[in-house]
């Protein structure tokens, strides 16, 4: 009796074991940042790229419904093949779209705009790195879709934006 | 005009002292943090181990918070606000932590148990 009883214990603990593995192989196992939403999002001044004047993110005259805040640079080729779609996005009349330039040179930056073309209304620059850090961004590029009302991020995207996420926003700035 | 200079060069060895061994304490205290900091985009190193953009970004935002005054706790809160638990290597005891902080007090209760049972039986077997 006795040894079935530790035979019961042992044989549900190993199958235990087993089950909590296989759960654990089929979770990915890649931490990202892109749940971490309905934050508040918290103003932040900084220099604008074209006209070198210092500007608040949160600006009173942003009246339209969302702001897209996009982290990006030159020197990153991700940033090139997710343009075309930020400059669709720009298209969208309840849209804002916002760059934060990240670790950049002005120049550089400046000429990769020349040549892709500019989406942004705004292009903060972030030289250093501490604003993205603040909005708890991951690297470049990443791209964030705020309510202007609420003043929160309500999705995040970490890496390019392709085909499915530009028409995801699309729907997410429509409902 | 002697003893004006000796003041003068005295304040200053001072003066000299007390900065040095504020920076000193303040690298101390980035050290620290930034050695229970997980670097988010690189596997197994802290942001203390790290070299890439986000750990110096990270370091930077540290040595600015220290700067604005903040104590450790509020550093890591903030960065867990928006990072989440996984930046900080120690978790916290919460509702979805519970069983990872619970389970091995339990594992060693219950091997504990075990033993002092077996040493009790071959006890009673001896006495006999």
């Amino acid at each position: 009796m006795k040894k079935k009883i530790n035979f019961i214990i042992i044989f549900s603990l190993i199958i235990f074991i087993f089950i909590t593995f296989i759960i654990g192989l089929n979770k990915n196992s890649t931490y990202t940042t892109a749940n971490i939403k309905n934050v508040n999002i918290e103003n932040f001044k900084s220099k604008e790229l074209f006209s070198d004047e210092i500007i608040n993110f949160i600006n009173p005259n942003f009246k339209k419904k969302i702001t897209i805040l996009n982290i990006w640079a030159s020197w990153c080729l991700p940033c090139r093949t997710e343009h075309e779609f930020l400059i669709n996005l720009s298209e969208n009349k309840e849209v804002i779209l916002v760059g934060l330039n990240y670790k950049d040179k002005t120049e550089n930056a400046k000429s990769f705009l020349n040549e892709l073309g500019n989406p942004y209304e705004k292009v903060l620059i972030d030289d250093k790195g501490l604003i993205s850090i603040e909005l708890g961004a991951f690297g470049v590029p990443e791209t964030y879709i705020i309510n202007n009302q609420e003043k929160k991020i309500i999705k995040k995207y970490v890496g390019p934006i392709d085909e499915i996420k530009s028409k995801e926003i699309e729907s997410l700035v429509k409902s | 005009m002697k003893t004006i200079n000796k003041i003068f060069l005295f304040l200053i060895t001072i003066i000299f002292l007390a900065n040095t061994s504020y920076a000193n304490l303040k690298n101390e205290r980035v050290d620290k943090i930034s050695k229970n900091l997980r670097c988010l985009i690189c596997q197994g190193q802290s942001i203390y181990d790290s070299q890439s953009d986000f750990a110096l970004s990270v370091r930077d935002l540290i040595i600015k918070k220290i700067d604005e005054g903040e104590k450790d706790d509020n550093i890591y809160k903030y960065l867990k606000l928006k990072y989440g638990d996984w930046i900080v290597y120690e978790p916290e005891l919460n509702k979805n932590t519970i069983l990872l902080w619970i389970l091995p007090l339990i594992l060693f209760i219950f091997g504990g148990l075990l033993i002092f049972r077996k040493v009790i039986i071959k006890l009673n077997k001896n006495n006999v």
